[in-house]
C-alpha cells in the first residue's frame, strides 16, 4: 500500500508535480466510490510546484494527503457534505491543516462524510453516499468514509478525520485501513465544523501505522485557538515493550458480534501472546450502557453546536421569507438532512426543563461511573483490545431506515469517546465475504505513543 | 417505551427551529420514541451522589492575556460570506 515513504522516493526520483499529477488523476478516476467532494488541483499542483522549487519544504515535502471535508481549507468550499455549506468558501485554514503544511504536505482534496458528521456510515452525505473500497454495494463506514476509502484505495499516503463516537476508527475498520482516534485534547479543532465538543477529536487514517506515528505527531500540541488542547505529550515511542498486560474485553465479544470478527481479535490476542504479552479477559460491565448515554450526551452537543447555521452570517439561506423566524425555520429545515435534524430535535428534549435531570444529567453521571470503570482497569491492564465494531461494513441502504440499528453499530467505539481515551483501529483479516476487519486497542489518557508503538510491532510480526 | 405525540415533536421542531414537513414529521416521531425509548435503560443504574462528568482533560480556567489577535481575515471577507450586506452589517429580515 502507498505509504509516504513510497510518496517521497516517486518525488526524489520524479517531482512532486509529476507524483500530484498522478494523484489527482487517481482522485480524478475513483469517481465511481464518490470519495470526494472536491478535488484542489490548483492550489495543490502550485504547491508541488513550490516543492519543486524548494521554496517549500519540511518533514512532508511534497507528501499528498486528503481532508475530511469538516476541515477548513482553502482551495474548496468546506461543506460538511450538507447543503448548509455548500457554497462556504473557509476565511481560514484549519489548525490541524496548517501545520501539515508547514511540514510541505500538499491537500489534494475533500472527502465525503455523513452531514455534519452525523452518522455511521457516510449515506447521510447531502451529495450520496461514499461505497466501500472493497465491495461498492456496501458502506464506507463513517463518518470518515471518504477519507477512509480514499487511503485505502492507494490514493493517498494518509487522510484527516474527526472522530466523536467512532467516525475514525469505524470506516478505518471497514475498509483495511490503520485509524487513529487519539486523546481527547491531544490535536486542535479549530477550524473543524464542530459537533459534539466534549468528544470532538481530529486524527488520521492511514495505510500504515508508521505513518500514522509522524502525522499525529505533526499534529498533536497545545493550539491557543482551541482552549481544550493538551500541552503537547505525544512522543513517537520506539521502544519495543514486551509483558505488557492486555485486557481482552468481554463485553465486546458476545455473539452480537460476527464469529469471524470475534475469532480475528482471539488471533490477534494470540499474536499479542506470542509476542511475549500478557492477554487476560476482563470486564467492562459499563460499556453497555455506553450508547445510550452517548445518543443523550451528543445529540444535546449537537443541537448547541448547530444552532449557530441560522443562515444569517454564512451558509445557506431560505428565500422567499418575510420574517427573521422563518428565516431560520426554513433554512434550517432546507440546510440540513434528516439525521441531524433527529439529532437536533433529541438533544432540544434531553436539555428541556422538565427532562434534563432525568436525561442529561442522568447520562453526564453514568458517564462518570464509565470513566471510573475504565480507570480502574488501566490500574492493572496497560491496553485493552476488543473489535472496532460489531459487523464488517453492511450493504448500504441496510440500515438506514432504521436509526438504532444504525447506532448499534458505534457500540464499542462510543465507550472510549465518552471517556477521552486514545484508540486505534488496526486492520487484521477479513471476514467470509472478504470484507476488511478491524481490531481496537484502547488505551489510558496520552497513552497514544504506547498504543501506536505496540501495533506497529504487531503489524511487521 | 416513550411515547412522542405529533404535538411534542412540533415543540420540538419549534424549540430547534427547523419547519418540518409533514414527511418528516411522522417519521420523527416514531424515529425519536425509539431513540428515547433506548436512552431509557440507564434508568437502571444507580447514580445517587455520583458527580456529572462534563469534560475529560481536567483543564480548568484556561486564560489568555486580554490582547487583540489578528487572525489575519479581513472584516470584507467575513462580511462576504453572508447572503446580504449592507455598510458593515448583515441584512435580515424584519423581526416582527
Amino acid at each position: 500500500m502507498t505509504s509516504i515513504s513510497d510518496i517521497k522516493s516517486r518525488i526524489k526520483d520524479k517531482s512532486a508535480r509529476s507524483v500530484i499529477e498522478e494523484i489527482i488523476k487517481l482522485a480524478n478516476d475513483s469517481s465511481d466510490y464518490h470519495a470526494f467532494l472536491d478535488i484542489t488541483a490548483s492550489r495543490a499542483l502550485d504547491r508541488a510546484d513550490q516543492v519543486d522549487q524548494g521554496k517549500i519544504t519540511g518533514k512532508l515535502a511534497g507528501v499528498p494527503f486528503v481532508v475530511k471535508d469538516n476541515f477548513l481549507a482553502f482551495g474548496a468550499p468546506t461543506t460538511a457534505a450538507s447543503k448548509m455549506l455548500e457554497n462556504f468558501n473557509a476565511p481560514l485554514q484549519s489548525t490541524a491543516v496548517e501545520k501539515l503544511e508547514q511540514e510541505g504536505a500538499i491537500c489534494v482534496g475533500k472527502t465525503n462524510l455523513d452531514a455534519f458528521a452525523n452518522g455511521g456510515s457516510t449515506e447521510n452525505s447531502a451529495f450520496g453516499p461514499t461505497k466501500n473500497a472493497f465491495n461498492k454495494e456496501r458502506v464506507a463506514g463513517g463518518s470518515s468514509g471518504g477519507s477512509a476509502v480514499a487511503t485505502a484505495l492507494n490514493i493517498v499516503p494518509f487522510a484527516l478525520g474527526s472522530d466523536t463516537g467512532g467516525s475514525i476508527r469505524q470506516p478505518a475498520s471497514f475498509n483495511g485501513v490503520v485509524g487513529v482516534k487519539p486523546t481527547y485534547g491531544t490535536v486542535s479543532r479549530y477550524g473543524v465544523v464542530a459537533m459534539a465538543s466534549s468528544t470532538d477529536t481530529i486524527g488520521v487514517l492511514t495505510t500504515n501505522v508508521q505513518d500514522a506515528e509522524l502525522v499525529m505527531s505533526i499534529m498533536s500540541g497545545r493550539d491557543k485557538f482551541d482552549m481544550t488542547t493538551l500541552p503537547d505529550f505525544f512522543e513517537p515511542n520506539n521502544e519495543t515493550k514486551s509483558n505488557q498486560k492486555i485486557g481482552l474485553v468481554k463485553d465486546f465479544m458476545s455473539e452480537d458480534v460476527d464469529l469471524d470478527i470475534r475469532n480475528r481479535v482471539n488471533e490477534y490476542a494470540n499474536k499479542l501472546r506470542g509476542a511475549g504479552h500478557i492477554v487476560e479477559e476482563i470486564d467492562l460491565p459499563m460499556a453497555k450502557y455506553a450508547l445510550a448515554m452517548y445518543y443523550i450526551i451528543v445529540p444535546a452537543e449537537i443541537c448547541s453546536n448547530l444552532a449557530r447555521y441560522d443562515g444569517v452570517r454564512y451558509g445557506h439561506r431560505a428565500s422567499g421569507v418575510k420574517t427573521l423566524s422563518e428565516l431560520y425555520g426554513k433554512t434550517r429545515d432546507e440546510g440540513f438532512v434528516t439525521e441531524n435534524k433527529r439529532r437536533i430535535m433529541i438533544g432540544s428534549y434531553v436539555l428541556s426543563s422538565g427532562f434534563f435531570d432525568a436525561y442529561y444529567l442522568k447520562a453526564q453521571k453514568a458517564r462518570t461511573l464509565l470513566i471510573n470503570e475504565f480507570n480502574k482497569l488501566f490500574e492493572t491492564y496497560d491496553v485493552l483490545l476488543g473489535p472496532v465494531a460489531p459487523t464488517t461494513a453492511f450493504k448500504l441502504g441496510e440500515n438506514i431506515a432504521d436509526p438504532i440499528k444504525m447506532y448499534l453499530n458505534d457500540i464499542m467505539t462510543v465507550p472510549t469517546s465518552l471517556a477521552g481515551l486514545p484508540a486505534i483501529s488496526v486492520p487484521f483479516g477479513k471476514d467470509n465475504l472478504d470484507l476488511p476487519i478491524g481490531v481496537q486497542l484502547i488505551g489510558p489518557m496520552k497513552s497514544d505513543a504506547l498504543l501506536l508503538s505496540l501495533a506497529k510491532t504487531m503489524e511487521v510480526l | 417505551m416513550t411515547q412522542i405525540n405529533r404535538e411534542d415533536v412540533l415543540h420540538l421542531a419549534q424549540l430547534s427551529k427547523l419547519d418540518l414537513s409533514d414527511d418528516e414529521i411522522n417519521g420523527l416521531q416514531i424515529d425519536i420514541g425509539n431513540i428515547l425509548g433506548y436512552v431509557e435503560q440507564l434508568g437502571e443504574l444507580d447514580t445517587d451522589g455520583i458527580e456529572p462528568t462534563y469534560q475529560v482533560t481536567g483543564l480548568s480556567n484556561v486564560w489568555r492575556d486580554d490582547e487583540v489577535i489578528d487572525y489575519g481575515i479581513a472584516r470584507e471577507a467575513l462580511l462576504s460570506l453572508s447572503t446580504e450586506s449592507l455598510d458593515n452589517s448583515i441584512k435580515v429580515p424584519k423581526v416582527l
